[in-house]
């Protein structure tokens, strides 16, 4: 096996290919799920402003996406990818996929950092004459910032992992090469190679998160 | 005019199968400028009562009527405006836990779209009102129970309001940051004007700082008067048991069932202030009847700023030499009352 700057160029473009899918897929999936965890949140029986149908209508929306496989959903969304980007294969068309299924997985993980916020804070709130979107944007989503993070070091390490099966699209990334190299080629060394770069990747992006979502916190 | 006015105020709760009346028939007149107590064991209904005052909750039917407005003829956007004026504190201050204190106090301000330089100023001489001013960039995590409930009083004073509405405020604190929120809160009461409703369960508080007081009991209001008034002369057995709670408390724990009362000894409470301290009534009477009298307890509690002795007297066991006794105190100026069994100490 020869370590030639082909298999380093390839590795290089595999980590941007990564990074684009996992960075692009979770901004995203934050501008379908926030709203829509929002809207969870205010809609529930103790919410703000209940809304029985409203959300029942995002309930199930979500966990309809959320019962489909990944692989599946990339195939299903083709035409879509086509309609919007024009083309069905490439990164851009993973990250259609992609977004589309995280969203709603984000959806739930903010309406569940939001329920946790303490419902004294909100009432003190309400004591003081705010409306319901000055509570939602100055103390649900002030209040469960820490959470809202770890939220979404949850979701970059969730599409990271996702991602690796875009190669069936032709998306690249490192998933694809460590697949195509070691299960097709059997270039056990290049896989090896591959994986320890995507754990290095994935570890990194977990600690910004968290050490983010700890320093924010004025809790303690 | 009074200030807070309510009506036939009743609140039911509705669940899936079976519905709870929480307030029933509520009437209450709070005057400008008072202290109004409004005591109640928990569960009694007085948070519910609290939260009809600003609308937080609505009642099912009645009317809660303030400066004569009705708080049920507003809309959603005019009630909002109408809870600027009535501020309220929480058992549990509920703070803003990401924001530092100053941010806090600004809060309502900067909800009503003040500038943020004016908010911090007028935030800065609320906290030198409540002695908090080297806190300003503290996180309420790093603050005593005592200092969130200072914070939370500055809060909500920010938005100059005309009335303050404290839902348990002292109930998570100790005995010595309670007396100094309640000075505090009476301070606010004298130099600002604001019109304040104490809601507690414990009657040292309402002693310490209130005029009046309502008693609820079963989401009804079972005893209404002058705090001095309900204190010497209680007509229900819900404000009798408060008295009776209300011990010192170093104290608390020695009860009257836990005194060896003789047998058909019969008790009594006395109560005395300042000016019928000086003469040993006690003293004399047991010489003039020749009978011992059995103390069993004694204290002196201040009430609205006047101090008041109370004594529980067990009494010999002739029944003529009970009722002589009685008269006989009561001709030297003492409130006395019979102790009934309904009373559990």
């Amino acid at each position: 096996m020869m370590w030639t700057a082909e298999i380093w160029n390839m590795l290089l473009e595999g980590i941007a290919a990564t990074l684009y899918m996992t960075l692009a897929s979770t901004f995203f999936g934050y501008v379908i799920g926030l709203p829509m965890g929002i809207v969870l949140n205010v809609t529930r029986r103790e919410g703000l402003h209940p809304n029985a149908i409203l959300y029942r209508i995002l309930d199930f929306i979500s966990n309809i996406v959320r019962s489909i496989p990944f692989l599946i959903l990339l195939i299903l969304l083709i035409p879509v990818a086509r309609f919007l980007i024009g083309k069905s294969y490439g990164p851009t068309a993973a990250v259609i996929a992609l977004t589309a299924s995280a969203a709603p997985y984000i959806a739930r993980m903010v309406e569940s950092s939001l329920n946790e916020v303490d419902p004294g804070v909100i009432e003190a709130a309400r004591s003081m004459g705010a409306s319901n979107t000055q509570i939602v944007f100055r103390v649900l989503l002030v209040e469960a910032r820490t959470s809202l993070v770890t939220g979404v070091t949850i979701a970059l390490g969730t599409i990271f992992g996702y991602s690796a099966m875009a190669g069936i699209i032709g998306a690249g990334g490192l998933g694809d090469i460590a697949s195509r190299y070691g299960y097709y080629r059997w270039q056990t060394d290049i896989m090896i190679i591959t994986v320890i770069i995507i754990i290095i990747l994935f570890q990194t992006l977990q600690m910004i998160g968290m050490r983010t979502a700890t320093k924010i916190d004025r809790r303690k | 005019m009074s200030e807070i006015e309510v009506q036939h105020l009743y609140k039911t709760f509705t669940a899936k199968d079976a519905s709870v009346d929480a307030l029933k028939d509520i009437n209450l007149k709070i005057g400008s400028g008072s202290i109004f107590g409004i005591i109640g064991m928990s569960g009694a209904g007085k948070s519910t009562l609290v939260r009809c005052l600003n609308f937080l909750e609505k009642p099912t039917s009645g009317e809660v009527l303030i400066d004569g407005k009705s708080l049920g003829s507003l809309s959603e956007q005019e009630l909002r405006t109408v809870r600027r004026d009535i501020a309220m504190i929480f058992q549990h201050f509920n703070l803003l836990m990401q924001k530092n204190v100053i941010d806090n106090v600004c809060f309502p301000l900067r909800l009503q779209g003040v500038k943020k330089k004016e908010a911090q100023s007028k935030a800065r001489e609320l906290l030198k009102t409540v002695g908090l001013s080297e806190k300003e960039r503290a996180y309420p995590a790093q603050l005593s129970g005592g200092q969130k409930q200072r914070v939370a009083i500055a809060r909500a004073l920010a938005s100059n309001p005309k009335i303050l509405l404290c839902d348990e405020a002292t109930s998570a604190l100790d005995p010595q940051t309670t007396a100094s929120i309640l000075s505090l809160l009476q301070d606010i009461n004298k130099n600002l004007g604001i019109t304040i409703v104490i809601i507690t369960h414990q009657m040292s508080v309402i002693r310490e700082i209130c005029k009046e007081v309502a008693i609820v009991e079963e989401g009804q209001i079972v005893e209404h008067g002058s705090v001095t008034e309900v204190f010497s002369h209680p007509k229900s057995r819900a404000a009798r048991e408060f008295i009776w709670k209300d011990l010192p408390e170093l104290h608390t724990e020695i009860t009257v069932r836990e005194r060896k009362l003789l047998p058909s000894e019969k008790v009594v409470r006395i109560v005395f202030s300042e000016n019928s301290a000086f003469e040993p009534v006690i003293s004399n009477m047991s010489i003039q009847f020749g009978k011992p009298v059995n103390i069993l307890q004694a204290n002196t509690r201040n009430v609205g700023g006047i101090a008041k002795g109370d004594m529980l007297l067990g009494l010999p066991e002739h029944p003529e030499v009970q009722s002589l006794m009685i008269k006989y105190m009561r001709e030297k100026g003492l409130e006395v009352e019979e102790v009934k069994d309904d009373v559990d100490c």
